[in-house]
């Protein structure tokens, strides 16, 4: 499935990435697996992707790790917010 | 009601003078300004960068702001929040509300603060002299933002 990707904060700024769009296998149907199938990226998407690092969106809404994802969703991919 | 995200300063006096302007049932108006500190950590800081999710973040300050107007009778309510590259004691944030009395204006006001800190997905880093950090949310502002939940109080 095609899922829109779209980073913030730390993430955006280590991962070197702002946006992508991906062609994720069907297995990986909650924000965990995605996080999981990013993971397999290796090196620095590892360590910035780890589950108690990042928070997340789908389709501009917070979504917690197992919130199920289909296809054409955007998933947003960040640090935890500190606006104000 | 509106919600503003932009590089610019603000003008505070012109934004009270337009949030107001045209309805004598206001009694009570009430602002707050949030500014870049100089300090974090015993650490001087030389700037800060904010950037947020266009599209959610407006959604979201939406959310926050219907969520006050259930709670209080406020007539206006203004947030401006701004991005980009700020320094000591620049203007970050506005929230500024009106209301026929003050104890609606005040509790709106802050309620509308408390949540954007823990609700709206805006992104800090702060530059220092030995490196750069995004923030987190700080645990003192998720136990304002529960507090709301159990105010029996101020609703």
């Amino acid at each position: 499935m095609k899922i829109k990707l779209v980073y913030f904060g730390r993430p955006r700024e280590h991962l070197k990435v702002s946006s992508e769009t991906a062609d994720v296998p069907a297995e990986a149907s909650t924000l965990a697996a995605l996080l999981g199938w990013l993971r397999l990226r290796g090196d620095v998407w590892a360590q910035e992707l780890a589950d108690s690092r990042v928070r997340c969106a789908i389709n501009q809404e917070f979504a917690s790790l197992p919130a199920a994802i289909k296809d054409n969703d955007e998933v947003a991919i960040f640090s935890p917010i500190s606006g104000g | 009601m509106s919600v503003l995200i932009q590089e610019v300063d603000f003008d505070l006096a012109a934004e009270l003078l337009a949030l107001r302007a045209g309805n004598s049932r206001v009694g009570a108006m009430v602002s707050f300004v949030g500014l870049v500190r100089d300090f974090s950590h015993d650490e001087t800081i030389e700037s800060i960068y904010l950037e947020y999710y266009p599209s959610m973040t407006e959604k979201a300050l939406n959310k926050i702001i219907d969520e006050a107007t259930t709670r209080w009778n406020l007539i206006n309510v203004r947030v401006i929040h701004r991005i980009g590259q700020l320094i000591a004691s620049d203007q970050i944030v506005l929230v500024a509300t009106t209301a026929l009395h003050r104890g609606e204006a005040f509790a709106g006001c802050e309620f509308i603060i408390d949540y954007l800190k823990t609700a709206a997905p805006f992104w800090k880093k702060e530059q220092t002299k030995v490196g750069s950090e995004w923030l987190e949310t700080r645990a003192s502002d998720v136990k304002r933002m529960e507090h709301w939940h159990n105010d029996t109080t101020r609703k």
